[in-house]
């Protein structure tokens, strides 16, 4: 009689453990979607707001390059050197777009008829004439660059048809943009402003080479520093250590290390490296030795990883020979190691690459014009000029930070498969 | 000649130390006592012998040039670093007379050799300590000249932070003010934020990859979380600045509420995506560590996968997730960019996840970017909010990492 009441209980509640059993496994599986589609969202964020700074708009303007403007420039090479240094380029570039719309007469259409174009395009037209002087006195092709507002707006980030008093542009701009359109001045290329120059205040002249040398320089220095002696490290600690408590010290500061805040890094830089050592402020060397400290712990575990897997009998073999224990490390653990070693070496330079916030405070956040050209000169890095550019206020630069995001991002993809390639073809099954 | 012209002659000149010594040696072949040392051995031993003195002297030079008077800097007024040099000039003939006496076949070059490698090795190796000291020290002086400017008492139990000090002595609120809790309060907020939606998330993914997905969908969902770890928190921040923020505050503004556009709910959902795959990886560790035999018990005993979970499973391996989850705390207290970019700066005592609040990072950031006198009160307050920081997270992970060890001691 009770077993059968128990087997009916059994039964009855059966259905309910069913069900709540495939309430569980949808609850893991939901969890498991909402991540991947954060990894989705994510990235088509950042693609869809960034691809459109890959490209920028130029207008396909004629200018007469008149003698007026460049007088006494055919006397001599010298005179031809001064006459290039004095010219008005500025106006060159405005007279043609008035020359295009001759309505705009007043002071004030001719003021918003200059701000279509780039306050750069004079430098680039002078970049140009110097290049071929020759040309002087003739009618030249040149390829102004269009503001960022235009740019925005043949891009479709403008809307036109909002109030005129809340958009940048006014009606009567709008209506030169599409003019200048429809008369085929107007051409979209690719971005390379991008790639050939440093910071600007103007978003459509801005470029990243300044960031990325700045990275290169400190990825540099930091690898240089973190990679033998990470070395040093795993093989003193996985080969040679006696069990005593230097060692133990070393390995728990090494554990806390890898998991201090990264900030606390920087401020480290700021007070030992800045103020005591007095080293150049902003520069990527400092950048780098404070890297090199962060990316230290990776190095060390996935060194001493690899030192542990090569296994036991290699050792015995060489020691059996009569090698000596560092002939023995040198020889053929650490080079058996070396895939493993260099992987890890390569991650900890990808987390590297995209830390920012010790290098805000060792002052490589200054908005810096030129490229650096050693490893003392102010420098910023490309995660730092993201940040730089996030902050600013015009929509042209959040564009650009979200282009400057999936050039990082393409370098840590670089990177990561560059290590998952090594593990994978150099890996050995002992 | 500048500092790097002078060490590539040293190394130059060692070099050649090298191929001299190491040629001598090969006549040595034979003689008695030689054969435990090949001749590259002495020819490292001889330019391991040139080469570091002169570096040492070389360093030492360089650090102590501005204090030097003129008279020993440049005595003679033969100009740039006549001095310098016929110092190291003078070490390196002493070196290489040293090395020269040792080059026979009785002395073991190898065995002197690797003894100086196994001490570098071991220099090498404390350099994490030394780091750490660095870190305590540099935190700990600076806190220490702040404490002595702002009672230590103010500093954590006052509620009211505004560290701007004014320009002249007597106007208004000229100190500034450094209470740290509504600080505490904030990243406290952001930081539960956060938890709340990444531990659920991360510990029912790491559930379903470890316990019910096929291996295939293992292989492929697994790197793809991963893609989460790998990216820097500085695109994180982005992301919550393009995305997240007008999202939330259109949502809100669409139920009738208002949300700050640097509300503690932004910045607290998108530090959450980033910890998702964090705790995932640390809790499929401890998963995957409970012992096969116990899940079979309880299959044995009749009970569903979901039962074995929730009453063997997770209560076996709870110590291991709670170690785990402690490390995300930590990780999430300490976050930076994310809650630069994506958080406020105005101190505020608020419960509210739509209001706009400051953490103790953001604070440090603000305090140290520009530039500013290093001595004012405002710049010392970083490094004590830093002192603060390193403190809460040190105990965390020591914690977290000796439960996670205690834990994985009893399984083995």
């Amino acid at each position: 009689m009770s077993n059968a009441t128990t087997l009916e209980k059994v039964r009855g509640g059966l259905r309910r453990r069913y069900r709540a059993e495939r309430r569980f496994r949808m609850a893991g599986m939901a969890s498991v979607l909402v991540g991947l589609s954060f990894v989705v969202l994510l990235f088509g964020a950042i693609i869809n707001a960034g691809t459109g700074a890959f490209t920028q708009t130029r207008f396909l303007l004629d200018i007469e390059l008149n003698e007026r403007a460049f007088a006494g420039h055919d006397v001599s090479p010298d005179a031809l050197q001064n006459a290039l240094a004095r010219a008005d380029y500025r106006g060159l570039v405005h007279q043609s777009l008035y020359s295009l719309f001759p309505e705009a007469r007043s002071r004030h259409d001719k003021k918003a008829l200059r701000k279509l174009v780039s306050s750069g395009a004079a430098f680039d037209l002078r970049a140009q004439v110097a290049a071929d002087p020759s040309a002087i006195g003739s009618t030249i092709r040149f390829d102004a660059l269009a503001d960022d507002e235009s740019d925005l707006f043949y891009k479709g980030k403008i809307n036109r048809n909002l109030a005129e008093d809340s958009r940048r542009l006014s009606d009567r701009q709008i209506a030169w943009l599409d003019r200048l359109a429809e008369i085929g001045k107007v051409e979209r290329r690719f971005n390379r402003n991008l790639f050939t120059r440093g910071d600007s205040r103007e978003p459509e002249r801005a470029g990243l080479l300044g960031a990325l040398t700045g990275s290169f320089f400190a990825l540099l220095v930091a690898f240089m520093l973190s990679f033998p002696i990470g070395i040093a490290t795993a093989v003193y600690l996985e080969e040679f250590a006696p069990r005593n408590r230097l060692t133990d010290l070393i390995e728990v500061n090494i554990n806390n290390l890898a998991a201090v805040p990264s900030i606390i890094f920087g401020l480290l830089g700021l007070a030992v490296l800045l103020n005591f050592f007095g080293l150049p402020r902003s520069s990527s060397l400092v950048g780098g030795i404070v890297l090199a400290l962060m990316t230290l712990p990776t190095i060390i575990i996935a060194g001493r990883a690899a030192l542990k897997a090569v296994p036991p009998s290699m050792r015995h073999a060489a020691l059996a020979m009569g090698a000596s224990p560092m002939q023995t490390v040198l020889h053929h653990t650490l080079p058996l190691a070396m895939p493993g070693v260099l992987t890890g070496a390569v991650i900890g330079m990808a987390q590297a690459l995209g830390e920012s916030a010790p290098l805000l405070m060792i002052g490589m956040v200054a908005f810096i014009v030129d490229v650096p050209q050693n490893f003392t000169d102010p420098a910023t890095a490309l995660p730092v000029q993201v940040y730089l550019w996030a902050n600013q206020a015009e929509r042209a630069f959040t564009e650009l930070a979200a282009a400057a995001t999936l050039v990082l991002l393409v370098f840590l993809i670089v990177m990561n498969l560059a290590a998952v390639l090594l593990r994978k073809s150099f890996e050995r099954r002992w | 000649m500048n500092p790097l012209q002078i060490m590539l002659l040293i190394l130059a000149a060692s070099s050649v130390t090298y191929m001299i010594a190491a040629r001598r040696a090969t006549r040595f072949a034979g003689l008695p006592g030689a054969g435990k040392s090949r001749p590259l051995h002495y020819g490292w031993y001889a330019a391991l012998w040139c080469a570091i003195p002169a570096m040492l002297i070389l360093a030492l030079w360089l650090a102590m040039e501005p204090r030097l008077p003129d008279t020993v800097r440049n005595p003679f007024e033969l100009g740039g670093h006549f001095a310098l040099m016929t110092l190291l000039a003078l070490t390196f003939g002493a070196a290489l007379a040293w090395a020269r006496r040792h080059l026979e076949p009785g002395h073991n070059a190898r065995k002197s050799i690797e003894r100086f490698l196994r001490n570098l090795l071991l220099i090498c190796s404390s350099i994490a300590i030394f780091t750490t000291i660095g870190i305590v020290l540099s935190v700990l002086f600076e806190a220490l000249q702040f404490f002595s400017l702002v009672p230590i008492g103010d500093f954590l139990l006052g509620v009211e932070w505004s560290p701007q000090t004014a320009i002249r002595e007597d106007q208004v609120g000229s100190s500034g003010a450094f209470g740290a809790v509504p600080l505490f309060a904030g990243t406290l907020l952001i930081s539960m934020i956060a938890m709340t939606m990444a531990a659920p998330l991360g510990l029912m993914s790491a559930i379903f990859l470890g316990e019910y997905a096929t291996t295939r969908l293992r292989s492929v969902a697994k790197p793809m979380l991963e893609i989460l770890a790998g990216i820097p928190t500085v695109v994180y921040g982005f992301f919550a600045v393009l995305w997240v923020a007008p999202t939330i505050r259109n949502a809100t503004l669409a139920l009738g509420l208002d949300a700050s556009s640097e509300s503690a709910l932004a910045a607290g959902a998108v530090m959450g995506i980033m910890l998702i795959p964090f705790i995932c990886s640390l809790s499929d560790d401890v998963i995957v560590a409970v012992p096969r035999n116990l899940r079979d018990g309880s299959y044995a005993l009749g009970a569903t996968r979901s039962e074995t979970v929730r009453k063997v499973v997770l209560p076996a391996a709870l110590p291991g997730i709670i170690g785990g989850l402690l490390l995300a705390i930590s990780r999430a207290i300490g976050e930076t960019m994310i809650v630069v970019m994506a958080a406020g700066l105005a101190a505020r005592l608020t419960a509210n996840p739509l209001e706009s609040v400051t953490t103790v990072t953001v604070q440090i950031v603000s305090l140290l970017t520009g530039d500013q006198e290093f001595d004012s009160p405002k710049t010392l307050a970083a490094f004590a909010l830093g002192l603060t920081l390193f403190a809460i997270t040190l105990v965390l992970n020591i914690i977290a990492l000796h439960i996670v060890r205690r834990y994985r001691e009893q399984y083995e």
